[in-house]
């Protein structure tokens, strides 16, 4: 696999967990390029930090193959540990030491050679832009920050891919906008960035998401093509008075998959918006409503994840059945 | 009617003023969503508020009771879940449940109905028997609901209610908050999501204390001046740095796409494309749409800490 593993950062060829008889993670094959954002989704328990924890050389497969950087997950496990760099909301800075104390800390901790050292802090002081704190007490600082710090800490040993966990939850809208500005930089420099996290917020700014569920590839694309081709339903947003009656009424028309209120409006999942719309007016204005505005809308990426889940539940219900 | 109002409410600890004078009226029935990073001071705001904490100066009242001078009858009347909402892990499902009945003193009579409609409300009911260390993060969170609603409260705190939950938990959760709304009871929620902000009545931008923004979602995004462009191109990357030097407007990047807030759409979208012609980037996709609250959030407001 050394040509596939050239140009690209993460290679996976079914790759495969089991817990017992569970199988946490069930042939996963996937390929990421070298300078790529991708984003790792899934609801809690599909298997993704199981998928993680092999890509960092934590766990062993139980079967299939991969690489990160090029170093073959079964058998380079220690190797890929000093390669990669890991930033997680729960595994992060010491409050209570001071800005120089946290990168000298990290820095030994990575095993960044003594002649790199000074400037490799340098680095991270003018990339978080933190050269005058230096001698701030990390607990001091707002939350946006020491996520720049906390990123400038997981790359002093100038790793080739940086594993990201919900890298800007709880930080406001501008400190992330900068924190991805600065992960869109590393990513022009050829750092892979491979993220996992539950806000969709995040998962926008990713160049390219993969959705796992019950251990298993669902969807793999950028986020277009997550609101667009791979989104077998459509969004249908309607403005009604009485919203909380209407939507009852409207869940329960034939051909909508899932009803939603949304603030005032309700948003209807469905196979065909074109069909729908006309005979929900029809149904709503007989029954006294006054209705609005009716229109398809974009889906989020939280309408496109729940969608894929759900029709893969229907799949699976339907094998059940099946079997039986 | 108003079931929850402040005035002027502000509280310090030492130098540091948390909350500066916040006033705002909720009405009964309404889901109001606080919004801010952490450290706004959302998390004040929601303890003032349920008289766990007194503030330095200003007022407030919850469904008509003051909350320094009648807390205790307020505790009555209120639903609160924190952010470290006590479950234990050791109990189950509906030993939880019955212990915070009991810490509330909801009456023997009639506790039992009560706990079944909870129980099947919150999609617990397959679960009764479980240990509650036992459930996953979407379910803890539904649980805590339940126990915050045993004593049939009229208003119901959330501090940062779905932090950590997957979105399909999320959506269930706040199913369950619109069905508590048909039921009148008003609904205080605090994020620092914006994706979660959208699905509130209204709500109110917390930022270093300070509120900076009051409406509903569309009033707010109303804020934004200009239109919003999206376009999807060859070289995302490029085209940014190349747009940004152009100072067409501002510019933000995600992923595949961009988004351009100009002051005028025509001009605007002439600029752009005459942008990326020149820099021999091929445009593929280029169209005005709605803001997100993002949008608004990362243009229309003063700057944050960053």
């Amino acid at each position: 696999m050394t040509d596939a593993a050239g140009s690209y950062a993460v290679t996976l060829r079914n790759l495969e967990r089991r817990f017992g008889e569970f199988v946490a993670v069930n042939r996963i094959s996937l390929d990421v390029r070298q300078g790529e954002i991708f984003g790792f989704l899934g609801p809690n328990g599909a298997g993704k930090s199981t998928t993680i924890r092999m890509l960092c050389g934590l766990l062993e497969p139980s079967s299939g193959e991969g690489t990160v950087a090029g170093l073959d997950i079964r058998t380079q496990r220690e190797e890929i540990k000093r390669r990669i760099g890991y930033m997680s909301q729960k595994f992060s800075l010491y409050d209570d030491l001071t800005v120089e104390e946290n990168i000298d800390f990290f820095s030994g901790i990575y095993r960044v050679p003594r002649e790199k050292k000074a400037a490799r802090k340098d680095w991270v002081l003018d990339m978080a832009n933190l050269q005058e704190h230096r001698h701030t007490r990390t607990g001091l600082l707002p939350a946006g920050w020491k996520q720049r710090l906390s990123l400038g800490c997981a790359l002093l040993h100038e790793p080739r891919i940086l594993f990201l966990d919900e890298p800007t939850s709880g930080v406001d809208p501008l400190s992330r906008r900068t924190f991805w500005d600065l992960i869109y930089e590393m990513a022009s420099q050829g750092v892979t960035v491979f993220v996992t996290t539950h806000y969709m917020e995040e998962a926008e700014y990713c160049d390219r998401l993969a959705l796992i569920y019950r251990g298993e590839l669902v969807a793999l694309g950028t986020p277009s093509d997550m609101k667009g081709s791979l989104m077998a339903d459509q969004v249908l947003s309607v403005s009604c008075e009485r919203p909380h009656e209407a939507l009852g009424v409207a869940a329960g028309l034939e051909g909508v998959r899932d009803a939603a209120l949304f603030g005032r409006d309700i948003h209807l999942m469905t196979e065909d918006a074109g069909d729908l719309a006309p005979r929900l007016r029809q149904v709503l204005e007989a029954r006294g409503f006054q209705v609005g505005t009716m229109e398809p809308i974009t889906p989020s990426l939280e309408d496109v994840f729940v969608s894929l889940i759900e029709a893969r539940d229907r799949a699976d219900g339907s094998q059940q059945e099946f079997k039986a | 009617m108003e079931t929850l109002r402040t005035q002027a409410l502000t509280r310090r600890f030492g130098d540091l003023v948390a909350l500066d004078q916040l006033t705002l009226a909720v009405e009964e029935g309404e889901i109001f969503g606080l919004v801010g990073p952490d450290g706004a001071g959302k998390t004040t705001t929601m303890r003032l508020l349920t008289g766990i904490l007194e503030p330095s100066s200003g007022e407030a009242w919850v469904d008509g009771l003051h909350t320094v001078r009648e807390t205790e009858a307020i505790k009555d009347r209120i639903g609160y879940m924190s952010q470290r909402f006590g479950l234990y892990p050791d109990l189950t499902v509906q030993e939880n449940i019955d212990f915070y009945a009991d810490l509330y003193e909801v009456p023997k009579a009639g506790r039992g109905e009560r706990m079944e409609r909870l129980l099947a409300f919150s999609n617990l009911t397959p679960f009764r028997r479980r240990q509650a260390g036992n459930l996953s993060g979407g379910m803890k969170q539904k649980l805590g609901l339940a126990c915050a609603l045993i004593h049939t409260p009229r208003v119901l705190f959330l501090d940062e209610p779905t932090n950590g939950v997957d979105p399909v938990s999320r959506r269930d959760f706040w199913r369950i908050l619109y069905q508590l709304q048909q039921e009148r009871v008003t609904i205080f929620v605090s994020t620092a999501y914006l994706d979660e902000a959208e699905r509130c009545n209204r709500i109110g931008l917390l930022h270093q204390g300070r509120l900076m923004a009051c409406d509903t979602v569309d009033g707010v995004k109303g804020l934004l001046r200009g239109a919003l462009l999206e376009l999807r191109c060859e070289a995302p990357r490029p085209a940014a740095r190349l747009l940004r030097e152009a100072a067409i407007g501002s510019v933000a990047l995600f992923g595949d796409r961009l988004h351009v807030l100009v002051e005028d759409e025509a001009r605007g979208r002439q600029a752009v494309e005459a942008a990326l012609r020149a820099g021999g980037i091929a445009l593929r996709e280029l169209r005005t749409i709605e803001p997100s609250l993002e949008d608004v959030f990362t243009s229309a407001l003063p700057g944050g800490s960053a």
